[in-house]
């Protein structure tokens, strides 16, 4: 798994009691929009065969970004491919030093580690909340998981936000 | 049983990045599936945010966390980078604790 908010995901609904079958299922969800990407990327990158496989696995929020932002098709395919490369060395590496620096941990929450994926959520979440609509999706998605969480096993809010604020897109009317 | 859920999840996350560079374009092209397709993510990271800062297993509580996450909304809102945002939140929550 190569996706940044989905391997957080997964990790924090596991960490928080909840199955590791309502974890996979909001990992997979957060990676929906890796698809939509790759719609948009398709074109610009003209992959075919081994490169479309390997090229699948750099679809992600940072090379889409640096890969549209170009004009130039040559240029489009250089950033997408130098960002896939950098990041998923870098990340990778990174994972693996904070799975073997865990056994160092006695306990993370004296280090405030606790507290450390709720602000890296709120990071990744940002850059998406430009105009009224998606602050109040976002509002709306933390009162209900919160409302509900006493009440289902951990993981389940997660979906319900899932399920709700697609209901909500595909059947809102649109000016 | 937790490694099977992470190569599940992988080989979705993985299937799914494949299915956009793949699949006819106007398959997914539908307007509705366009607009509601980047909601997801909105949802969910609010949802993320919200239940692992007010919640230990299934029951909601106040703590540090919350004052965490108040650093980490000041710091999002002063555009500071990923790193720094974690790192002020952890550190807050730290030394409250030290308190």
């Amino acid at each position: 798994m190569f996706t940044g908010a989905s391997q957080f995901a997964l990790v924090g609904v596991i960490g928080a009691g909840g199955s590791v079958w309502a974890g996979a299922a909001t990992a997979a969800l957060l990676g929906s929009r890796n698809a939509l990407y790759g719609i948009r990327l398709a074109s610009l990158l003209d992959v075919r065969g081994m490169r479309r496989v390997a090229a699948a696995q750099f679809v992600l929020d940072e090379t889409t970004a640096m890969a549209i932002a170009r004009d130039d098709p040559r240029q489009s395919r250089f950033a997408f491919w130098a960002t896939g490369l950098a990041l998923f060395t870098f990340w990778n590496l990174g994972t693996l030093a904070g799975a073997l620096a865990t056994h160092a941990l006695s306990n993370p929450k004296v280090l405030g580690l606790d507290a450390a994926p709720p602000a890296a959520f709120l990071a990744l979440l940002a850059p998406r909340l430009r105009s009224r609509e998606p602050v109040a999706i976002a509002l709306a998605a933390a009162v209900v998981a919160i409302a509900v969480l006493p009440f289902v096993p951990a993981g389940v809010p997660l979906l319900i936000v899932a399920l709700l604020v697609s209901l909500y897109g595909l059947f809102r009317r649109v000016a | 049983m937790i490694w099977a859920g992470v190569l599940v999840a992988s080989a979705s996350c993985y299937a799914l990045k494949l299915a956009g560079l793949s699949l006819p374009e106007r398959w997914l092209q539908d307007s509705r599936v366009q607009r509601t397709v980047p909601l997801i993510p909105i949802a969910l990271l609010a949802a993320l945010v919200g239940t692992q800062t007010f919640s230990t297993g299934q029951h909601l509580g106040l703590d540090v966390r919350a004052a965490a996450l108040a650093v980490a909304i000041v710091a999002v809102l002063l555009r500071a980078p990923f790193l720094v945002v974690v790192a002020a939140a952890a550190l807050t929550a730290a030394l409250l604790r030290l308190l």
